[in-house]
Parts: structure tokens; C-alpha cells; sequence
């Protein structure tokens, strides 16, 4: 395994940064669930930008995504997020059927 | 071939890439978009449904909530040591390198230890793909459960793989296929893990035939493609465990 020569150089420190402020917010939604704190739509909502935090913290520190240039950034990550939206179009369809009461 | 086309830092030789880093991570970066879509497909089909069936089932009581939550805790430890094995691939510390690896692989291990625990657990309760005894009018509880987990599960088992060859590269094929026979030893014959366990047999395969055609020594750049991956399954489970386990706890 031969050395190969590197772009940035950061500490070992932030991982561990890191890593603490991903345990925290996962044993937040663990209490705000099972505390049953919110309504469920309003729990959903919560859970989803407390998870979203998360990912973006994994991707931009532990996958390095910080440190890519601007046009790696912005083609991965629009690219996406413009397709997992997409998939959205369908809830519509989930709320209606739950509107109608089908069994 | 394409290791001795594209000589990284010698400049001049070819175009700058697009993107400013290395193909095979750009390659790596491009399989994980198309696989967070299939993810993203099963989220939203279990998620469709959750939304959609008013009598959608809560099973999860104290005892699997904490189990999710260790095997969370796992996978977020699994990936702080993957990228301290990067950092000192990027070192040119070899040493370090494999420990940290193989710490990644025990976190990962313990993670599908745990869930094959609870799966078992919910198999016993009468559980299946097409039936769940807690909500008979909802049976597409199951289909959407065991797929969504089963093909992260999946995952999971190949990113242990992929770690292994990285680590030791030839070494590994017999600590792989020791693994499969003792799995396939201790797990009772009615066990889905019975059958479950080829997968890793099928991964020794897999990585003999990748191994054989292309013995390399694996450098710094490799484990950190391998990081990538591992760390996309980390965060893919970032959100399999709110929507699933946490949307349907029992009080």
C-alpha cells in the first residue's frame, strides 16, 4: 500500500465531532418517538429533517463531499435529490387513498 | 490497465477531469446515486403504504427500539472507523489501515448479528413476506419490511466483503468461506439465515474471480472507494431507522 498524495489534510478531531453530534441526534428521535412527543405527521416531519441533518453530515464529512470541487457537488447532489422528489408525486395518491377511507 | 493510463499527478499527460478527483471515484460516486434510488423506491413504497393503511401495524415495542438503536450506534461507530483507516491509508500507514478496517468489519458484522436476531424474532411471531399477525388486513407490511431491510441487510453483507478484500486481498477468501460454514453450521435448517448464508458463499466466489483476474495491491484510494460505499449504507440507514422502526413504535 503505497502513499498516495492528498488534496486537504484534516484532523482526526472533527470525526470524532462528528460522530458525537450523529449518536445526539439519533438518541433525540429515539426519545421523541418513543416519548411520542408530536402528532405522527408532525413526528414524520421532525424525524425526516433530524435524518436529513444526519445525511448531510455523513455525506459531507465522512464521504468527503466537503472537500470535492463545486462541480461534483452540485451534479451529485442535484442529480439526487431531483430524482428522489420525483418519486413524491406518488404520496399524493397515498393521502387520497386514506381521504377516501378504502379498505 | 486503466491504473497505468491514468497516472495521478502527472500533470499535463491527459485532460483534468470534470470533477476534479480520480475516475474510479467519480464511478463509485455514480453507482451509489442509482443505488440511492433503489433505496429510495423501497422507502417510499414502505412509506406509501404506511401512509395509506390507517390500521398499519406498530410491532416495535421497548426491546426492539433498543436493538435498532445499538445496531444504529454500530453502523455510526462503523463508519467513524472507517474513515480513521482512510485517513491512515492517506498516511501511507498500512498497519492502521487494516485495524481500522477490521474494527468497520466487527461493527458491521455485530449490525447484521443483531438484525438476523430480530428478524428471527418477528419470523417467530408469525411474520412473513405475504402476513403479519398483528394487522391481517395489512399484509403488505411484511413485503415491504423484509425487502426494504433485507436488501440493506444485503448490502451490509457486501460491504463486509468488499472491506475484507481490500484488507487482505487473497487472505480473506478463507476466512470468508469459514464464515459461511460455520453460519450455515449453527443456524438451525428452518432458519431463512440457513439459506441467507450462501450469499457468502457467493461473495467468496465473486471476489476469487475479481481477485484472480486482477491481483493488485490495494492502495490508498481504494480504501477510501471502499469508505465511500460503506458510508453510503451507514446513511441509508439514517433513514430505514426513523421511518420504519421509529414511525411504528408500541407504547
Amino acid at each position: 500500500m503505497h502513499h498516495v498524495a492528498t488534496t486537504h489534510d484534516e484532523g482526526k478531531g472533527q470525526y470524532f465531532w462528528v460522530w458525537g453530534v450523529l449518536l445526539i441526534l439519533t438518541a433525540v428521535e429515539v426519545v421523541l418517538a418513543y416519548r411520542q412527543v408530536f402528532q405522527p405527521v408532525r413526528m414524520l416531519e421532525v424525524l425526516m429533517v433530524l435524518s436529513i441533518i444526519k445525511s448531510a453530515l455523513i455525506i459531507g464529512y465522512f464521504m468527503h463531499l466537503k472537500y470535492e470541487i463545486a462541480a461534483m457537488k452540485w451534479v451529485m447532489m442535484v442529480a439526487v435529490v431531483a430524482c428522489l422528489c420525483l418519486m413524491g408525486i406518488f404520496f399524493a395518491d397515498a393521502f387520497r387513498i386514506i381521504h377516501l377511507g378504502v379498505q | 490497465m486503466s491504473d497505468v493510463a491514468v497516472q495521478h499527478g502527472i500533470a499535463g499527460a491527459y485532460e483534468p477531469s470534470l470533477f476534479g478527483t480520480y475516475s474510479k471515484k467519480i464511478g463509485m460516486w455514480l453507482f451509489l446515486l442509482s443505488d440511492s434510488l433503489t433505496f429510495g423506491a423501497l422507502l417510499f413504497a414502505y412509506s406509501y403504504g404506511r401512509i395509506s393503511n390507517p390500521d398499519w401495524p406498530t410491532p416495535f415495542g421497548k426491546a426492539s427500539i433498543a436493538n435498532a438503536t445499538i445496531m444504529t450506534g454500530c453502523l455510526l461507530s462503523s463508519s467513524l472507523t472507517m474513515v480513521l483507516g482512510v485517513l491512515a491509508a492517506r498516511r501511507g500507514d498500512f498497519r492502521w489501515t487494516r485495524w481500522w478496517i477490521f474494527a468497520t468489519m466487527v461493527f458491521g458484522s455485530a449490525f447484521i448479528v443483531l438484525h438476523a436476531k430480530e428478524w428471527s424474532g418477528l419470523i417467530g411471531e408469525g411474520m412473513t413476506p405475504f402476513k403479519n399477525p398483528w394487522a391481517p388486513n395489512v399484509p403488505q407490511f411484511g413485503g415491504t419490511f423484509f425487502t426494504l431491510t433485507g436488501m440493506h441487510m444485503l448490502h451490509v453483507t457486501i460491504g463486509v466483503i468488499y472491506l475484507g478484500v481490500v484488507a487482505l486481498r487473497k487472505k480473506f477468501l478463507p476466512v470468508l468461506l469459514a464464515l459461511w460454514l460455520i453460519v450455515w453450521l449453527v443456524t438451525p435448517a428452518d432458519s431463512i439465515f440457513h439459506i441467507a448464508v450462501h450469499v457468502l458463499l457467493v461473495g467468496a466466489v465473486v471476489a476469487a474471480v475479481i481477485l484472480f483476474l486482477k491481483p493488485k495491491d490495494y492502495d490508498a484510494h481504494d480504501v477510501e472507494i471502499a469508505g465511500l460505499y460503506w458510508h453510503f449504507v451507514d446513511l441509508v440507514w439514517m433513514f430505514i431507522f426513523p421511518l420504519v422502526y421509529l414511525m411504528s413504535t408500541r407504547v
